[in-house]
């Protein structure tokens, strides 16, 4: 017996697939149910988290609606995927945020811009607010950067701590041992396939998302979404070490911060717009229709700590800048404290999948 | 049946009307992959080319759908391929399957063009990979489609709308106009209405009849009705009465088909692979009197599994049952339906609703023959019965060891082999002799010029691939001209 439904359905679907295998030379997940001949909840989860959802599966299976078998690989692991995500979440009290988790985002978002917006108003004068701030230390006039710092720092602080007790609980629910995760091999294999996207290419034809046909882009939009993080949080962390060498904020635009950010911010200005387009353009049959509110409020959310950091970037000497600080970084700290509780924890979950996945593979 | 709405399958595909004016260079009456290879084949020399599939879009490609690789003969390894396989080889391999029933120069014309096959194939856009978990024996002669049949029509189907191919779906064709035989015309039914299609050569790839149970019957009488059909429920051999009504010459008889013993559980049509069962050599098969028939371990199940479908057809009310124990249940690949489960023998048979007594029976005076040996899963080994007829020479263990295990199996109809005669260029041959003067046909509707009887796995795609390219370029050559 299965916790739930979808887990049920996944257990059928995996079944038929395993006495099938045609699909073993897509993606890493048909290879990983072969290495089973029965599958526990924790299996399930396991391979619903390897999944890339590249399509492929659906439209090269000869069992998918409307044949009777009704054999729909993609949507069953995205709905055991996002129930995977809930069951997860630490601490287990807000796992409900995944429900309606397009709500709950907008909301955080919308609390903290305003809180930025009325903390700015009632601590710092009108004409500081509103006016034209240049040079160093300028952003600092607005909020000291001794608080910018520590409030950041406990805000991902506490992601990291709720994502990795959230990582600890489906590493327990696989039935993995710890070692697994500080193999080397292991690591680094699931660093390549991750970085590559290995698995979100249909097994080298290409992904599907509005039919069979291998035209889907979103390998590329997620390495310019995925790149385009990394190069914002590299120009942060840039800008923090600057700091403490006594380099004080705005820097001017040839500057590191300031060129990774900007290339950060474009890759996921062009990322998210991107994937947004693919997203609204798939197939219905293949989603897991109740998560098109996660899916989405992630993106915008992505899309919008780029978009108020790049207008942060034009603003500057402006006397919107105010605002506009209070605008982006208000996104950038419901970012933080929602990446627990939304779409963000997937990249955790597919890593250490694909780490666990090298291993298997290793040993088979 | 299950049916869930899908946009992507229930997305009409818009067609203009045909256009009545319009004669075709060639028509390709079909959609699988002989089809599909014609029509790429004819269009890539220069031919218009019109492919009429008489299935939806989901149903396409008839029981290409169904298949997962091909058998190709070639020098060396390859990236996919884990050693040579020679053309002597390959006839060798073909000769003893069929036991001589195969037409020589045809077979060897096969095979030859059956090494081209492996890079024209790709070049159409289908990817092969090594062959599948499960099936190392074919690792060697057979190429694996990358996802299956369906992943390789998907390729197929692209291929020929770039190349500008015309295909039109829910398209049956209920006449065709033949004179001395000259293909004129074909009448097609479509959703909108009925219309004439004219074309200057036709190429007829629709496959076998073997879900018309009534032609199967005229071979196999009464016992037709207890056969499952594997694949697609659209072969139905129309286009196949047509062409032989109309003097095309037979050839092969009715009851020569591609039949293994499936899971009765299976539905009557296109359960497809998974409802396979490759456990035959690790038990014993009774039928539902409970008496062993035949020897399951004659050999590595690959070279057997073909034999089993008649095997079972030719038992009382077209039934047998693998009995098996829980030594042997991880020893094969999964399939659809878990074996029916018992703690005794008799409780076995009471759950498969035969005599208990006589089950027990039949397992232990088949445990009391089973001789000492080294029981070797993977290769013929020393393990055998004496005193019992049928012997069982491989694989013989005593089934003693509970939880008890069975499946049910009725025969499967894969692709019958009667059909109409052709020569090397794939043109069809009447019944005077004389070749067809402008109508070639590929895949199963030919596949008897090759094989006579028996089967050999992947053996038909290269029949529909070869006769398939070959085909198309003999139909687009005439209409050249």
């Amino acid at each position: 017996m299965h916790a739930t439904s979808a887990l049920t359905e996944a257990d059928r679907l995996m079944t038929v697939c395993n006495s099938c295998r045609y699909c073993e030379g897509i993606c890493a997940v048909f290879p990983a149910m072969e290495m089973r001949r029965a599958f526990s909840d924790g299996d399930l989860n396991y391979l619903a988290n390897l999944c890339h959802s590249c399509g492929a599966c659906y439209y090269d299976c000869q069992f998918s609606p409307p044949h009777e078998f009704n054999v729909n690989v993609p949507q069953v692991l995205a709905q055991v995927r996002s129930e995977s995500y809930e069951a997860y979440a630490w601490p287990q009290f807000l796992s409900g945020s995944f429900q309606r988790n397009g709500l709950v985002i907008s909301i955080v978002a919308a609390l903290s811009v305003a809180a930025f917006v009325i903390g700015f108003v009632l601590f710092r004068d009108t004409s500081v607010l509103f006016g034209a701030h240049n040079g160093p230390g300028a952003f600092y006039k607005l909020m000291p950067h001794n608080e910018m710092a520590a409030l950041f720092g406990a805000a991902f602080l506490y992601a990291i701590v709720a994502i990795s007790m959230g990582v600890r609980n489906f590493w327990r629910d696989i039935g993995e041992p710890a070692g697994t995760l500080v193999q080397g091999s292991s690591l680094w294999q699931a660093i390549k396939d991750a970085s590559t996207l290995r698995y979100l290419d249909g097994g080298g034809v290409g992904c599907m998302n509005e039919d069979e046909k291998p035209t889907d882009k979103r390998r590329l939009y997620h390495h310019f979404t995925f790149y385009g993080f990394m190069l914002c949080f590299a120009s942060t962390s840039a800008a923090t070490v600057y700091h403490y060498l006594g380099r004080e904020a705005p820097y001017p635009w040839y500057d590191l911060p300031v060129v990774l950010g900007t290339l950060g911010g474009l890759g996921l200005i062009v990322g998210p717009i991107g994937l947004l387009r693919e997203k609204f353009r798939r197939d219905p049959v293949l989603q897991d229709g109740k998560k098109y509110g996660m899916d989405v409020a992630f993106l915008a959310m992505l899309f919008m700590t780029s978009l108020t950091g790049m207008a942060l970037l034009l603003l500057r000497a402006t006397p919107a800048m105010g605002l506009t600080l209070a605008l982006h970084i208000g996104i950038v700290f419901a970012l933080f404290i929602t990446m627990p509780y939304g779409k963000f924890v997937h990249g955790f979950y597919r890593f250490v999948a694909l780490v666990r996945y090298a291993k298997e593979r290793r040993e088979l | 049946m299950l049916q869930r709405s899908s946009p992507a399958v229930a997305k009409a595909h818009v067609t203009q009307p045909l256009d009545p004016e319009r004669r075709y260079d060639v028509l390709v009456i079909g959609g699988g992959n002989a089809a599909l290879c014609a029509a790429i084949s004819a269009r890539r020399s220069g031919a218009s080319v019109l492919v009429l599939e008489a299935a939806a879009h989901f149903y396409r490609g008839g029981n290409t759908r169904h298949t997962r690789n091909m058998r190709c003969a070639h020098d060396s390894a390859t990236e996919i391929l884990t050693g040579p396989y020679t053309e002597d080889e390959f006839w060798e391999d073909l000769k003893r399957v069929t036991q001589g029933h195969t037409d020589e120069e045809l077979a060897r014309y096969m095979i030859a063009e059956s090494k081209d096959m492996l890079t024209w194939i790709v070049d159409q856009g289908v990817r092969f990979q090594p062959s599948l978990g499960g099936t190392l024996s074919l690792g060697r002669t057979n190429s694996f489609f990358l996802g299956g049949g369906r992943a390789m029509l998907n390729a197929l189907y692209l291929t020929a709308e770039r190349l500008g191919v015309e295909v039109r779906y829910d398209a049956e064709v209920i006449e065709l106009e033949i004179e001395n035989g000259m293909f004129l015309s074909a009448t097609v039914k479509e959703a909108s209405g009925t219309s004439t299609v004219r074309a200057a050569a036709l190429v007829a790839a629709s496959g076998g009849f073997e879900a018309n149970i009534e032609w199967l019957k005229q071979g196999w009488g009464e016992i037709a009705e207890n056969f499952l059909i594997r694949g697609t429920p659209y072969n139905r051999g129309t286009i196949l009465r047509m062409l032989l009504d109309h003097q095309v010459k037979q050839i092969g008889d009715v009851t020569q088909c591609h039949a293994v013993a499936i899971d009765a559980r299976a539905p009557k049509f296109d359960g497809g692979i998974i409802t396979r069962l490759d456990c035959v050599i690790y038990g014993i098969v009774v039928n539902n009197q409970c008496q062993r028939f035949y020897d399951e371990g004659e050999d590595i199940w690959p070279k057997r599994y073909a034999i089993w479908g008649r095997l079972v057809a030719a038992q009382p009310d077209q039934i047998a049952y693998i009995i098996f124990d829980a030594r042997s249940l991880e020893l094969f690949m999964p399939s659809l339906f878990p074996p029916i489960r018992a703690d005794s023998i008799e409780e076995l048979a009471t759950l498969l609703e035969l005599d208990p007594a006589k089950l027990a029976e039949t397992v232990s005076r088949f445990n009391a023959a089973v001789q000492p040996g080294t029981f070797d899963p993977d290769n013929p080994d020393d393990c055998a019965t004496a005193g019992i007829r049928p012997a069982k020479t491989h694989w013989a263990r005593e089934i003693d060891v509970g939880p008890f295990y069975a499946y049910p199996v009725r025969p499967g109809i894969t692709f019958t082999y009667l059909g109409v005669k052709v020569n090397k260029e794939a043109r069809m041959i009447m019944a005077d002799g004389k070749q067809a003067v402008n109508m070639f046909a590929a895949g199963e509707i030919m596949a008897g010029n090759v094989l006579g009887q028996g089967y050999a796995a992947g053996i038909g795609m290269t029949i529909g691939s070869v006769f398939g390219r070959a085909a198309g370029r003999g139909a687009a050559k005439y209409a050249r001209n």
